[in-house]
């Protein structure tokens, strides 16, 4: 680790984003913003999103970032936790023309610059700076070069789930049979062809799945000294 | 002026928790969320080892059962994740580094401290934040035998800084004359990261 010695890697001054698309999934809602002052971020990196009430009360929470590294708006997808108090307001009060406060990018480990071939296992929404990889790759025409396995109880549950399986992406439903593959988590005899040549892989997820999907890595060779993880917890 | 969310109320925390909370923290309640950058090792008790080296007058290695025989501390009090969590009250046993220290015997020279993992993470600390009763080797969380997602069997204890200063699966703690950079803080994360002072990133207060 530690390849990246640049000092100046510290996010930017806390900017605003007002909201200029905004769609709900289920538990989950994807935010398009505007950004006053746009930062650049690499495929794989995060931002914090502040809430300001009126009084000066504020609560900040991470999100991934799902948008290419090149596209003109910055977008989040966001799930819902119970009783979350910043996403709970974007899934259920937010509305286009809203303004927050951003600050980013964050995070120069999980991130994917277009050249090394990976593979990236992800479960639920752990999909979404995957997403950003993706797209990514697509747009440098490289798609090969980063397989990815997602795993999700159902197809409706996974953001992205047409995008991602449009792009390649092999998708194990495990509560529901999916063409014909019978609802199961992956086997290593369905990942093993997808690790072939890989020099990287991602991981990200909760916790209970990341350590999941790392002993998957190691069952099919990958060595653990190139597995990167990005795990989160309900931080509302 | 920052703008106001429009609808956003929040959700205020009980007042008599009000002044226990860094600014931008929130609190996770009975929660602990786990944060990795890196596959978790798993460890046999008698696999952990840990060295006390660099600008020291004896460098000093201790088994996990050497540091247990060791006079042990406990920890009450809050935890703060740079990612805006703060866990509340909780409790830690292990061994304060004052004793690891004063075995060792820092050379007068030395003012930084990086702590490594096995699994090659590493951060940097300033030395004075790791002495003076601040920060321990602990292996107990709540009573039981800290798990391996949290950084067990051993991990450091900084809790008067941002979590990712106390490196899980802590194999060695080097004591250097200049400040080098660790993981994170080469990554943009601030070198000291005290929450009072909100100091997230580099460049922050």
């Amino acid at each position: 680790m530690g390849e990246h010695t640049d000092r100046r890697v510290a996010p930017g001054a806390w900017t605003t984003g007002t909201v200029a698309e905004l769609t709900r999934e289920g538990r989950v809602v994807r935010l398009r913003l505007d950004v006053a002052e746009p930062f650049a971020h690499r495929a794989g990196q995060h931002c914090v999103l502040r809430l300001r009430a009126e009084d000066g009360y504020t609560a900040q929470r991470s999100y991934s970032i799902a948008s290419a590294p090149d596209d003109d708006r910055l977008e989040l997808c966001v799930e819902a936790l119970p009783d979350g108090e910043v996403s709970g307001h974007l899934h259920d009060e937010a509305r286009v023309g809203d303004v927050v406060e951003l600050r980013g990018p964050v995070g120069r480990w999980f991130t994917w610059g277009g050249r090394t071939p990976s593979i990236a296992v992800v479960g639920g929404s752990g999909v979404v700076p995957v997403v950003a990889m993706v797209r990514h790759a697509a747009r440098l025409g490289v798609l090969e070069r980063l397989r990815v396995v997602a795993v999700t109880r159902t197809l409706a549950e996974l953001p992205y789930a047409d995008e991602l399986l449009a792009h390649g992406a092999f998708v194990a439903t495990t509560r529901e049979n999916l063409g014909g593959r019978v609802a199961a988590t992956p086997y290593p005899d369905e990942v093993a062809p997808l690790v072939e040549g890989v020099e990287r892989a991602y991981v990200c997820g909760s916790p209970g799945f990341a350590s999941y999907a790392v002993r998957l890595l190691a069952e099919t060779g990958v060595r653990s000294d190139v597995v990167r993880v990005e795990q989160f917890g309900p931080t509302g | 002026m920052p703008p106001v969310t429009r609808g956003f109320t929040g959700r205020r925390r009980p007042a008599s928790r009000d002044g226990q909370l860094p600014p931008g923290q929130h609190d996770v309640g009975g929660l602990w969320p786990v944060l990795t950058a890196e596959a978790e090792p798993h460890l046999r008790e008698d696999q952990v080892e840990l060295t006390v080296a660099g600008l020291v007058a004896s460098p000093t290695t201790w088994t996990l059962a050497e540091l247990r025989a060791l006079p042990t501390s406990t920890y009450a009090g809050d935890i703060h994740c740079v990612t805006s969590w703060s866990k509340l009250g909780t409790r830690f046993t292990g061994v304060s580094l004052d004793v690891l220290l004063g075995a060792a015997g820092p050379l007068d020279e030395a003012r930084h401290v990086v702590a490594e993992s096995v699994t090659g993470y590493t951060t940097n600390l300033p030395l004075a934040d790791v002495t003076g009763s601040r920060a321990w080797v602990v292996w107990d969380h709540e009573g039981r035998p800290l798990p391996p997602e949290h950084g067990g069997p051993l991990r450091l204890l900084v809790p008067h800084l941002y979590f990712w200063k106390s490196a899980k699966w802590v194999s060695r703690l080097e004591l250097t004359a200049v400040d080098r950079p660790g993981f994170w803080e080469r990554n943009g994360y601030h070198d000291r990261g005290d929450p009072w002072l909100e100091q997230r990133y580099q460049g922050d207060a």
